[in-house]
């Protein structure tokens, strides 16, 4: 309520100070004249709730946190130019190492569990002729639920003593009670189950629309050259599929790579730094220093984070233009 | 601001309302899939779908309701019954004491009704911008519309990390604004959520698919820009403004790391930040009733809005739609 909060253009509410001079006419007052006339005006005024924000929350951050990654700062002093001094304190942290290895088994642990399985729901849903609907529904629930609320809940399911949810149910089939979250072994495994369960609802739902876009002749044909069902799935279901696999697989890497809350709330970090990712040393780095701040080497590693992750959506963009026009 | 690139990541959906309609009656007069009517006749397919079938039902509704429904029973049941046999049906005792407690002691209230401020915020920030900006691009079109459209698609390629910090720093110190401070303040949320560039490519993506022919006429019949952007492109518009109100909603009630930042007074912060930090505070069964009443209204709107929600969803496969 105290600045750019513009009401939504319904009337003519011309007296708009003009953002930022994009096309500045600063010849003469007839060409001013003529501009306005002509929509110009108006135009800026449909803008500059776009021009405004993006500008304050997005532009300008990005370009600081370039700026802010050869500098110290901690917000009461003016900042300082430090050069690499950052890149170089982080890629000297000894925790670094262990965060990108954990954030990288994470992915593939991700990859692993969380990559088929929706694949072979999907694929199996579509084959249901009555009750789609329903079958999709109950496959989306998990994602409606609120990711700290999932979390929370889990962490309860993943009680270590014998009495707890899981380990009864493993006491079921004879299986001894595992220790979950709390050993450095299975903490991680335990991480990516539930960040499985809370995404594959997603995953699932866009499986099946692009498996109502296979064309249903393709199956007709394979038939008549005498293919099973498996041959079907095989040679036809899956090759028609594989430009959304591919762009689902980057989109997967590009989220296990920021992965904060699972870690954040399950584990802080432990047991033993097992969870430690790289978004929450870059966290740790500039809130939960004890000696304030360190917003440089928090913006130093993200930095390098960002690098590798545009190039992989850079990557992603390119594809899905290419596959959406062809 | 979230961590994880759920929706802005989607691709760009192709939806125009002609379009969509021809879609929705292929998919009706779709009559085969994988497994053809001459497959079904054999009796081991017969048997093994319908083995698959079963183990898909029973797989879904463990994964899909189990959870919630553990978490409805022990919203009402007594701490100890929860610990010692978490998977008892029949409780010994129903405490509905609990929920009352969770509301009233645990200030989920309070909290709840912050929860709603910031999606609703949210939601109004993100149609504004979205929309003017969407018009502004697509049917107005200035000369430099070209270099807008770039400078919007970078940020797509921005992971939101590289935002965190010093967007936190912009928050604490606002531009403009001499020594005020956004912290604690909902704008310090609605803002930087009105920054979305994949909402402004949803919403001008659909402007582009309207037919051109109607803005001339009421271009012709004397409607200047925001008479043809009120009265003319919003009302046509309806799909793709609930598409990204679905998206707004949800990702404001999800959000735990950025509202967590700059909301740090306890008095204004959402459930999603409230709930970890009383979790140490108070017993299991009135934490879990406070979980249960967090998890309603979200799965109330789902299951009222299935349709909305589902088709978002879906765009993301629209692949060579």
């Amino acid at each position: 309520m105290t600045l750019t909060a513009k009401p939504p253009a319904a009337g003519p509410s011309a007296s708009e100070p003009a953002p930022p001079s994009r096309p500045a006419p600063r010849k003469r007052a007839r060409n001013l004249r003529t501009w306005v006339q002509g929509g110009g005006l108006s135009t800026l005024v449909f803008l500059a709730p776009m021009l405004i924000v993006f500008a304050i929350f997005s532009w300008s951050p990005i370009v600081q946190s370039i700026v802010m990654s050869f500098q110290q700062t901690n917000l009461l002093d003016p900042p300082t130019w430090v050069g690499l001094d950052n890149f170089a304190a982080v890629l000297s942290d000894p925790l670094l190492g262990t965060a990108v290895l954990n954030t990288v088994y994470f992915a593939v642990l991700a990859l692993l569990f969380g990559f088929p399985l929706p694949i072979l729901v999907a694929v199996l849903m579509s084959e249901v002729r009555r009750g789609k609907g329903f079958y999709s529904a109950l496959a989306y629930l998990p994602v409606v639920v609120p990711p700290v609320v999932a979390v929370l809940l889990w962490k309860v399911f993943y009680d270590a003593s014998p009495t707890g949810l899981f380990n009864t149910i493993l006491g079921w089939f004879g299986i001894p009670a595992q220790p979950w979250l709390q050993s450095s072994a299975t903490a991680m495994p335990s991480l990516v189950l539930e960040a499985t369960w809370a995404g594959a609802g997603g995953s699932i739902i866009i499986y099946l629309a692009a498996l109502l876009a296979v064309p249903p002749e393709l199956y007709d044909a394979a038939e008549v050259d005498g293919a099973s069902i498996w041959n079907k799935i095989w040679h036809v279901t899956l090759p028609q599929l594989r430009g959304i696999l591919f762009i689902m697989l980057i989109l997967q890497v590009i989220a296990t790579a920021q992965v904060f809350l699972e870690p954040y709330l399950f584990t802080g970090g432990g047991p033993n730094n097992a969870t430690v990712t790289i978004l929450l040393l870059i966290y740790r780095y500039a809130f939960q220093n004890s000696l304030g701040g360190d917003y440089g080497e928090a913006t130093a590693l993200s930095v390098m984070l960002a690098v590798v992750l545009a190039l992989l959506s850079w990557l992603y963009f390119r594809l899905t233009n290419r596959w959406s026009t062809s | 601001m979230t961590t994880a690139p759920s929706a802005r990541d989607i691709r760009l959906p192709r939806l125009s309302l002609k379009s969509r309609r021809a879609k929705r009656f292929d998919d009706e007069s779709r009559d085969r899939g994988i497994v053809s009517d001459f497959d079904g006749k054999k009796r081991g397919v017969r048997l093994g779908m319908g083995g698959v079938h079963l183990a898909l039902f029973v797989g879904l509704v463990v994964a899909g309701l189990g959870p919630l429904l553990w978490l409805a029973k022990s919203a009402v049941t007594p701490t100890q019954d929860t610990l010692r046999q978490p998977l008892a049906l029949w409780p010994n005792g129903i405490d509905w004491q609990n929920l009352q407690s969770a509301w009233v002691e645990v200030h989920i209230d309070q909290f709840f009704w912050n929860t709603i401020v910031i999606a609703a915020g949210s939601w109004f920030f993100q149609l504004l911008v979205a929309t003017t900006a969407g018009f502004a691009l697509s049917v107005l079109r200035p000369r430099y519309a070209p270099i807008l459209n770039g400078a919007i698609l970078v940020t797509l390629f921005i992971p939101a990390v590289v935002l965190l910090v010093p967007l936190y720093l912009t928050i604490v110190n606002p531009p403009l604004l001499g020594d005020v401070s956004l912290l604690n303040n909902y704008l310090a949320v609605w803002l930087p959520a009105a920054a979305n560039a994949f909402n402004i490519l949803l919403v001008k993506r659909f402007f582009d698919a309207l037919p051109r022919e109607v803005f001339e006429a009421a271009r012709t019949d004397g409607a200047g820009p925001f008479r043809l952007f009120w009265s003319i492109v919003l009302p046509m518009s309806k799909p793709i403004l609930g598409v990204v109100s679905v998206f707004a909603i949800i990702a404001a009630w999800k959000d735990f790391l950025w509202p967590m930042l700059v909301l740090p007074d306890p008095a204004v912060q959402p459930l999603s930040v409230r709930l970890p930090a009383v979790q140490g505070s108070i017993e299991l069964d009135v934490f879990l009733a406070a979980l249960a009443i967090s998890t309603l209204i979200p799965v109330v709107l789902f299951l009222l809005f299935q349709g909305v929600f589902l088709r978002s969803a879906g765009l993301g496969g629209a692949v060579k739609g």
